[in-house]
């Protein structure tokens, strides 16, 4: 079964962030004036099979734990769902 | 078997490289033409070093720094052969993207962050030696204190790591470099990227690993500016000096 992994890494809370403050300070001389704070971060769309969506949260884990996220300063959090659109195509195909 | 085999004085270094690097001629001119090393490049999809005295991490952008500086690199066949000669105490040297991949392969702890500031970094930068514990071999000749100049060129040279791994390094003396001025005080101004504690360089607890941001394989020769880089090269070559040569650990 197909699946879709939407992980976003973004940097711990206290871990300095200049490319944040940099966008901050944008917008701020754009005229949002109320903006305190920008966090960047980074978003990473997986497509990957895995048997249970059980399997897949644990792979996604795993994937994290050992490439996406350095956990000195950042850290990960995922949203997960099945590939739907690609198990209509392959019904239809199929 | 064989007596003891006669030892050569000619150090034997690989520098490994990853698609991307771009500093690896200048470690193999410097180390070929000006030290009389014999140098050999190492691919990073191998997975023998070969039997080197020491190997080296040249600076760079390997794999193109996608996702983090070093990230990729961590993975290339030939770490595994680094980790093992790192592990069994051989001297490795990480320069500037070297000193990245380090530090994401776990060889040494914290973490190679965006520069404060944004921009990238290429100058002249002064450095002062700190070698209040053991640094041998990469520090073998150089006294606590003294200061150093030598080119740094990066963007993502911030040092940051946990508060405890930062006291962990200032109290065991780890922390063996560091960004200041040319009298060797430690001023923020000095700071050419925001790193904790003006932290420029570190080894591992053992003191074989060292990692730095700034080039000492461009500083190397006079006529490039300056020499200083020659001061670490030279700490290797005696450092080899005073232990047996490989052929003969292994009788």
């Amino acid at each position: 079964m197909r699946w879709l992994a939407e992980v976003r890494v973004t940097l711990r809370p206290g871990i300095a962030d200049p490319e944040g403050q940099t966008i901050a300070s944008g917008l701020r001389s754009l005229g949002y004036d109320t903006v305190t704070e920008v966090r960047a971060g980074k978003l990473m769309r997986i497509a990957f099979e895995a048997e249970t969506a059980a399997d897949a949260d644990a792979t996604v884990a795993d994937m994290c734990r050992r490439l996406l996220a350095n956990p000195v300063m950042e850290s990960a959090t995922w949203e997960l769902r099945a590939d739907e659109e690609q198990q209509a195509a392959e019904a239809v195909t199929g | 078997m064989t007596a003891t085999v006669a030892t050569t004085a000619r150090p034997r270094v690989a520098v490994v490289v990853f698609p991307g690097t771009w500093s690896e001629r200048d470690f193999a001119h410097v180390g070929s033409a000006v030290l009389g090393w014999d140098v050999r490049l190492v691919w990073h999809l191998e997975t023998e070093l070969g039997t080197p005295d020491a190997v080296v991490l040249p600076g760079g952008f390997a794999h193109g720094d996608h996702l983090r500086t070093g990230a990729i690199a961590r993975f290339s066949p030939i770490m595994r052969a680094v980790e093992a000669f790192a592990a069994a105490g051989g001297p490795v040297i990480g320069s500037c993207n070297g000193f990245q991949v380090l530090t994401e392969a776990g060889l040494l702890p914290g973490v190679l962050m965006r520069n404060d500031h944004l921009e990238f970094r290429c100058d002249w930068q002064w450095l002062r030696v700190e070698r209040t514990a053991s640094a041998e071999p990469w520090l073998a000749d150089l006294a606590d204190g003294e200061v150093l100049r030598l080119p740094i060129s990066h963007g993502e040279g911030r040092y940051v790591a946990d508060p405890a791994t930062i006291d962990e390094l200032e109290a065991s003396g780890r922390i063996v470099l560091r960004y200041a001025t040319a009298d060797g005080t430690i001023d923020p101004a000095a700071n050419p990227n925001g790193s904790e504690h003006a932290i420029a360089g570190i080894v591992n607890p053992a003191g074989n690993v060292l990692g730095l941001m700034p080039h000492p394989e461009r500083a190397a020769e006079a006529e490039v500016g300056g020499s200083d880089g020659l001061r670490l090269f030279r700490s290797l070559e005696r450092w080899l000096q005073g232990r047996p040569a490989a052929a003969e650990r292994r009788l």
